[in-house]
């Protein structure tokens, strides 16, 4: 059974750290400390299968299933504030079940003001990203 | 430096630079990737489009040949700016990207061969590569690339090895779009022909930014780019020598570019240009472009490339007192471009936090995927310079890399 309200509450709880912040250094400035505590990706876990092209950032992103069903991202970049996005994604996502992540509208980074981030044409390789965690989604989701 | 250079009135003719970006005016550093437009310019397509438009060439109306004037009065200022040797030799494209696909398509498939050698430098533009390596793939010639020093300027020891290779053509860019280096068109030109080999000259980064003289140069074939010289986008010109167009098969079939049709008896071709204008042309683009061309020449390429000379020298000085910035590209001959890297950090980081402080500059490989290969980067911050840059601009990109540089360290 899917829980949406858990993915509901962790998008809402980095709006409320969101909303603390008074400019756009200081939003940054917290994507960026977001970015380098995430656990980088292993080395061997860089892989091309888990490598998702954007233009100008790479962005590694690999998926388990855990005991309980529920799947476990993780994921690297190589520029920083992409790293920061990237966390962000996780710390929603991860941990869900698979249904949920394949269903979930994620609004949480219009609402924070950094959609432009999502759009495609930024080239982040963020908006791929979204892509292949709800594509991780619904295979696992069908597989159960 | 430039004391007689009024910066500010030519900044007044360009209304895109009163805005604001992200609460910041514009600091525009990407002239490189795209210039922005004189007023003229606007006007000039604006007046088109609200008097004169109609189709060109076929109507007996007034409208039809006062736009077959203004778009032929185009081709006359390219012409006469570029010093071909007549307007035959100017046919209008989409862009410099255009042209060389129609060289490759054209010239390329009928003159090309399993047997044949394509030299292009490892400084060019995907544009200037990937049409080539269609053909290849198609008719199997062989493409071998013409080495660069590091500073960024053609090695002539491997150029002249390669033209011991009989090439049947030479690509290369007059200007690189990366690293700003001024390539000498005119002797690679005649090296090559010394070896028998024809000339394609990428000048999408040039003809903003210096005279360009194609006769002197002596190039068999020359592309260039309206919108990079402050004229509209989705219009540009392919120069061909006259013999070599005459002889070139049609490229796009359509209106315009026939003598006679018939399902009876073999279709005939016209004559260049109109050969290789099939359908009907960006004609507001083309018009506008002659517009933006006498702009170009009011102010005075000389004097552009003396100004933007001068804000790369101090853009140079001052972006090296940057702590672990290195400058890609750092051949004596520059123009408008300044390519660099801060140590540990990731370009787009850079350009991310450059866009919050309004400053506009492009990061990433700039479409010159091998060359970054060959620097193992992923990529640059790129600041580029047009006639409208100034020595503020500089000091505005270089405080605002200094606060991202400590949010990003």
């Amino acid at each position: 059974m899917g829980n949406m309200k858990l993915l509901e509450a962790r998008q809402n709880e980095i709006i409320e750290e969101f909303s603390m912040f008074g400019d756009w250094m200081e939003k940054y400035e917290h994507i960026i400390e977001m970015g380098k505590e995430l656990n980088p990706l292993a080395e061997s876990d860089k892989t091309e299968d888990n490598l998702i092209r954007g233009c100008q950032s790479r962005v590694w992103l690999s998926a388990q299933k855990d005991e309980e069903g529920d799947v476990v991202f993780s994921a690297d970049s190589d520029a920083i504030i992409t790293k920061g996005l990237v966390a962000l994604m996780v710390r929603v996502l991860s941990g869900a079940k698979p249904e949920d992540i394949a269903n979930v509208d994620l609004h949480f980074l219009a609402d924070i003001g950094l959609n432009t981030h999502l759009s495609p044409t930024r080239s982040n390789g963020l908006a791929s990203m979204v892509k292949q965690m709800k594509m991780y989604g619904l295979v696992f989701s069908a597989r159960s | 430096m430039d004391g007689n250079y009024d910066v500010a009135a030519i900044r007044r003719e360009f209304p895109i630079l009163e805005r604001k970006v992200n609460g910041f005016p514009l600091v525009y550093l990407d002239s490189a990737a795209s210039a922005q437009k004189p007023r003229t310019v606007i006007e000039t397509q604006r007046e088109y489009l609200s008097h004169f438009h109609s189709n060109i060439h076929r109507g007996v109306h007034t409208l039809a040949t006062q736009a077959t004037e203004a778009f032929e009065g185009a081709r006359e200022t390219i012409k006469a700016h570029f010093n071909a040797a007549e307007n035959a030799e100017i046919i209008f494209t989409a862009g410099a990207t255009d042209g060389i696909n129609l060289v490759a398509g054209t010239w390329g498939r009928a003159n090309l061969t399993a047997s044949s050698t394509v030299l292009m430098t490892r400084l060019e533009h995907h544009s200037n590569i990937v049409p080539w390596q269609i053909l290849a793939s198609e008719i199997g010639f062989k493409i071998e690339v013409i080495e660069i020093f590091p500073e960024g300027t053609i090695d002539l020891e491997d150029y002249n090895a390669k033209l011991a290779l009989a090439p049947s053509l030479v690509c290369f860019s007059h200007v690189s779009n990366t690293l700003g280096t001024i390539n000498d068109a005119k002797q690679l030109t005649s090296l090559a022909h010394d070896a028998g080999a024809m000339v394609m000259v990428d000048g999408a980064q040039a003809a903003p930014h210096m005279n360009v003289d194609l006769q002197d140069i002596n190039c068999d074939f020359y592309v260039a780019s309206g919108h990079k010289m402050y004229g509209p986008t989705g219009i540009g010109f392919l120069y061909g020598k006259r013999a070599l167009l005459d002889a070139m098969p049609p490229w796009r079939g359509g209106g315009e570019m026939i003598s006679s049709v018939s399902f009876d008896v073999p279709t005939t071709f016209n004559v260049p240009p109109y050969k290789f204008e099939a359908g009907t042309p960006h004609i507001s683009g083309a018009i506008a472009l002659g517009a933006a061309i006498k702009w170009m020449e009011s102010v005075g390429l000389d004097n552009i490339a003396a100004h933007e000379l001068a804000l790369t020298k101090y853009a140079h000085e001052k972006l090296l007192q940057i702590e672990g910035l290195r400058i890609y590209g750092t051949a004596e001959h520059k123009a408008g471009v300044v390519s660099f890297l801060v140590e540990g950090i990731h370009p787009s980081d850079l350009g991310t936090l450059l866009d919050q402080l309004g400053i506009a500059v492009r990061t990433g490989h700039h479409c010159t995927e091998p060359l970054m290969d060959w620097y193992k980067i992923p990529g640059t911050v790129r600041a580029s310079f047009g006639a409208y840059n100034t020595f503020d601009d500089v000091d505005a990109l270089v405080a605002a890399l200094e606060r991202a540089i400590k949010m990003l360290k």
